[in-house]
C-alpha cells in the first residue's frame, strides 16, 4: 500500500486506498456500492497535489484514480476533449497541443489531474480575462454512493453540476468530464516582463495591462523589508498570435529532489539571497518583452521533479488567499507582518482575480488581490504565523484557498465561503476528508 | 498509413494498456483483443483520442477451441504481443487442485496454444515479432507462489525454444521478464522496497525498445538480471529453507 500524502506533506492517519482500474463498470453494482475496504467514507485522490488535508481521510477510504486516465474522445475540431478524471493536465497537453489547442485554464503545476482542477476549480494566470477552471466544463458524470450515475452540467443536475465544481470531491466521484479547450497557434508565450516595488505600484501594472494581455502574474520578494519592501517582478502573457511550432513537452523531467533536504537547507539569509538573485536577474529584462516556451511560463516548477522536498520531511505549509478589491492596505500589512517573522520562504505569487463569477458554490476566486507564499513547517510558530494571517484575511473580507489549508476553522471557513449551506445538501453521505471534518467541527 | 500491426492480446491489462499508448504514439496500427467489450471499447477510444488506428476484437483466451478462429479474425499482422494472465491465491492453489489447474491453464496453456498458431502464422511469412510477458517469478520456484512461478517458467521455456525454432525463419521472439509492477492489480500488496517496484509505463517503454533492438529476453526494469542471478544461484540445499 503505497503512502499518501498531500504535496505539503501532510499525512492522514490508517487510511486505505484502492486503485479502481475501470470507471464503467457494468450496471448493476456501481464502482462506490461495495463497501468501503475499512471505515465509513471515501474520498478521490489523483496526483495528491493538493498542499493541505483536503485529499486526504484519516480512517477512511482513498480512492487512488491514477489508473482512471484514459481520454474518451478529442475532437480537434471544436476542441471538446473527454476524460477519466485521473488524467493530468500534462497528459492533455501532450495530446492537443500539436492540434493547436490548449487548456482553458492552467494552475501552476501540470501535474494536477482532471478530476483535482474540477474539485478545487483550479484558477491560473488567465482568472482576470477567462476566470476558472470551473466555466469551461461543460458536463460531467458523477458516481454516487447510492449507485447513481448523474450527469451534470449547467442545465442537467444543475444542483450538483455547481456543488462538485469547487466542491473539494464531496459530492461523489467524477467518473469522466468534458472540457472546451482554448484555440492556439503556436507553443510560445510573448511575456513582457517589468520589476516594479510596492502593492500601488503592481495593482498599476495590472490595471494596465488587464486588458492587452490574457496572463498576468507576479512574483514577489517576501523576504525583504526597509526599501526593498514589496518588490516583485511582474509578467504579462499572451500565446503567440502567428503560426508557430505546436510542441509538447515530452513526459518525464530532467531534474529530481532525490531525497528530503536537511531542514537547516532554508533559512533567514539563504531564503533573502535566493529573492534577491531572482529579482536582480530580471534587471535586464525590465520593460522587455520574449518569448518562450508555454512549460516554462506556465509550469516552471515542474522541470525539477518532487520539488516539495527541498523543505525536509516535516514538509511546508503553502497559505494562499484573496482580499477584495480596494483593500491594498490590508494586503501590504499582511505581507509586512510575513517579512517581520521572517519564515517567508521563495518567491510568493501575487496575481489580480478578475470577476468573472464560477458556476462553482465553494469556488475560492473572487475579485481582488490573491497571495500564495510557502512556509516551511516549523511547528507552532508557523501555525501562530498562518493564523495570524487568517485573522487578518478575514477582517480584510477575504478568504482562504481550502485547497492550500491545513488549519482554517470553522468559523473561518464558514466567513469565508458563504455558499456553504447552499453545498452541504448535495455532500454525499460516504465522502469525506480530512479538511471537512475539521470545518465542520 | 501505418508502417507496422501490432496484435495486443490482453489489452486491457495495465501493462497492455501502457504499451498500446506506446506504440499508438508512435503511429503503429493496433489490433486489440481482450474478453470483456465494454472495456475494450473504452481503451480502443483512448487510443483513438490519441490518434491510433485502431481494430478491436473480444475473445476468451481461456477457450482454445476459439484461438484459431479469432487469430483469422484479425488477419495479417506484424506483431503480437502476449500480456494476458491471472496472478492466483498461491494458499488457494494448494488446497484445491481446481484453482491450480485454472491458473496454469489461463497462463501457461492457453499461451502455449496461441503461441503455436501464431509461430505457424509468421514462420511461413519469415518476418515479425512475438512479444510475451513472462516473469522473473518463473526463473526459481519459491513457496509463496509456485503455482504462477511454475506457469510462467513453463512459459519462459516454451518461448525460448519458439525462438531457437523461428530465428531460423526470420522471425523474432522476445520473453520479457518483468519483476514487481504497481498496478491496480497489485494494489493490494505493500510497495516496499519501494524501488524495486516499477510502473507499467517504464515496463511498457523497456519493452518497445526490446522488441525494436530484437532482444531475446529482457528483464525490466533493468536491475532484476542480477538480482535473479543471485536469487538462481543460491544452491537448493539452502534455497529450500528461505521464505521467499
Amino acid at each position: 500500500m503505497a503512502d499518501y500524502r498531500s504535496w505539503g506533506h501532510a499525512r492522514a492517519a490508517s487510511q486505505v486506498a484502492r486503485v479502481p482500474a475501470w470507471a464503467d463498470a457494468p450496471p448493476g453494482p456501481g464502482l462506490l456500492s461495495e463497501p468501503p475496504a475499512r471505515g465509513v467514507s471515501s474520498l478521490a485522490y489523483g496526483q495528491g497535489r493538493s498542499y493541505g488535508d483536503s485529499c486526504l481521510n484519516s480512517d477512511g477510504e482513498l480512492i487512488d484514480t491514477r489508473a482512471l486516465d484514459r481520454f474518451i474522445d478529442f475532437d480537434p475540431s471544436t476542441g471538446r476533449l473527454s476524460a477519466e478524471p485521473g488524467v493530468t493536465l500534462a497528459q492533455m497537453l501532450r495530446l492537443i497541443v500539436p492540434a493547436g489547442w490548449f487548456l482553458p485554464v492552467s494552475p501552476g503545476t501540470g501535474h494536477a489531474t482532471l478530476g483535482g482542477s474540477i474539485a478545487n476549480d483550479v484558477h491560473g494566470k488567465n482568472h482576470h480575462a477567462d476566470g476558472c477552471f470551473g466555466r469551461f466544463v461543460e458536463r460531467f458524470v458523477l458516481q454516487r454512493s447510492s449507485g447513481e450515475r448523474l450527469v451534470c452540467s449547467a442545465d442537467e443536475n444543475a444542483g450538483l453540476y455547481r456543488a462538485t465544481i469547487g466542491g473539494l470531491g464531496l459530492t461523489g466521484l467524477v467518473l469522466e468530464a468534458t472540457i472546451r479547450l482554448l484555440p492556439i497557434r503556436s507553443d510560445r508565450m510573448a511575456v513582457r516582463i517589468d520589476r516594479f516595488q510596492g502593492i500601488e505600484a503592481f495593482s498599476a501594472l495590472a490595471a494596465e495591462r488587464r486588458d492587452t494581455h490574457r496572463y498576468t502574474v507576479a512574483w514577489l520578494d517576501c523576504a525583504a523589508g526597509g526599501d526593498a519592501f514589496a518588490r516583485g517582478v511582474f509578467l504579462a502573457a499572451n500565446h503567440v498570435d502567428k503560426g508557430g511550432p505546436l510542441e509538447p513537452v515530452p513526459a518525464g523531467t530532467r531534474l529530481t529532489v532525490p531525497f528530503a533536504m536537511p531542514a537547516r537547507f532554508l533559512n533567514r539569509h539563504t531564503i533573502r539571497a535566493f529573492n534577491s538573485a531572482y529579482f536582480a536577474r530580471h534587471k535586464s529584462l525590465h520593460q522587455r518583452q520574449i518569448s518562450q516556451h508555454y512549460q516554462g511560463f506556465f509550469y516552471p516548477l515542474d522541470a525539477i521533479d518532487r520539488w516539495n522536498r527541498i523543505y525536509g520531511t516535516r514538509g511546508f505549509h503553502q497559505y494562499q488567499f484573496v482580499v477584495p478589491p480596494g483593500a491594498e492596505a490590508a494586503l501590504s500589512s499582511i505581507l509586512q507582518r510575513i517579512v517581520r517573522s521572517g519564515m517567508g520562504s521563495f518567491l510568493a505569487v501575487l496575481k489580480e482575480f478578475g470577476d468573472l463569477p464560477s458556476p462553482g458554490m465553494l469556488s475560492f476566486p473572487r475579485p481582488g488581490l490573491c497571495l500564495a507564499l510557502d512556509f516551511a513547517d516549523r511547528g507552532a510558530r508557523t501555525e501562530a504565523l498562518i493564523r495570524a494571517l487568517d485573522d487578518e484575511v478575514r477582517q480584510a473580507g477575504g478568504a482562504a484557498y481550502p485547497a492550500k489549508d491545513r488549519l482554517m476553522t470553522a468559523e473561518a471557513f464558514r466567513a469565508y465561503f458563504p455558499g456553504v449551506d447552499a453545498f452541504t445538501q448535495y455532500v454525499d453521505p460516504r465522502f469525506s476528508s480530512d479538511f471537512w471534518r475539521r470545518v465542520n467541527g | 498509413m501505418a508502417e507496422r500491426t501490432s496484435v495486443i492480446l490482453g489489452a486491457t491489462s495495465a501493462l497492455g494498456q501502457a504499451v498500446a499508448r506506446a506504440l499508438a504514439s508512435r503511429d503503429e496500427a493496433l489490433v486489440l483483443i481482450a474478453r470483456d467489450a465494454r472495456r475494450l471499447e473504452r481503451v480502443a477510444a483512448d487510443l483513438r483520442a490519441r490518434g491510433a488506428s485502431v481494430a478491436v476484437h473480444t475473445g476468451d483466451f481461456d477457450d482454445l477451441d476459439t484461438h484459431a478462429s479469432l487469430l483469422d479474425a484479425v488477419g495479417e499482422a506484424d506483431d503480437y504481443w502476449l500480456f494476458y494472465g491471472t496472478l492466483p491465491d498461491q494458499h488457494a492453489c494448494e488446497q484445491d487442485w481446481e484453482a491450480t489447474a485454472a491458473a496454469l491453464h489461463t497462463n501457461f496453456t492457453s499461451a502455449a496454444s496461441l503461441l503455436t498458431r501464431i509461430a505457424n502464422r509468421l514462420e511461413p511469412r519469415g518476418s515479425g515479432c512475438i512479444v510475451v510477458v513472462s516473469s522473473v517469478a518463473g526463473d526459481r520456484g519459491r513457496g509463496s507462489n509456485y503455482v504462477y512461478g511454475a506457469a510462467k517458467g513453463a512459459l519462459s521455456l516454451f518461448c525460448q525454444g519458439l525462438r531457437n525454432r523461428l530465428s531460423k525463419h526470420g522471425v523474432q521472439v522476445t520473453t520479457i521478464k518483468p519483476g514487481f509492477i504497481d498496478t491496480p492489480m497489485t494494489a493490494g500488496i505493500e510497495k516496499k522496497p519501494a524501488p524495486l517496484w516499477a510502473t507499467p509505463e517504464r515496463v511498457a517503454a523497456d519493452m518497445v525498445r526490446a522488441r525494436d533492438k530484437g532482444g531475446d529476453v529482457k528483464y525490466t526494469p533493468w536491475f532484476w538480471l542480477p538480482i535473479m542471478l543471485i536469487i538462481k544461484s543460491v544452491p537448493e540445499r539452502i534455497f529450500k529453507r528461505l521464505s521467499l
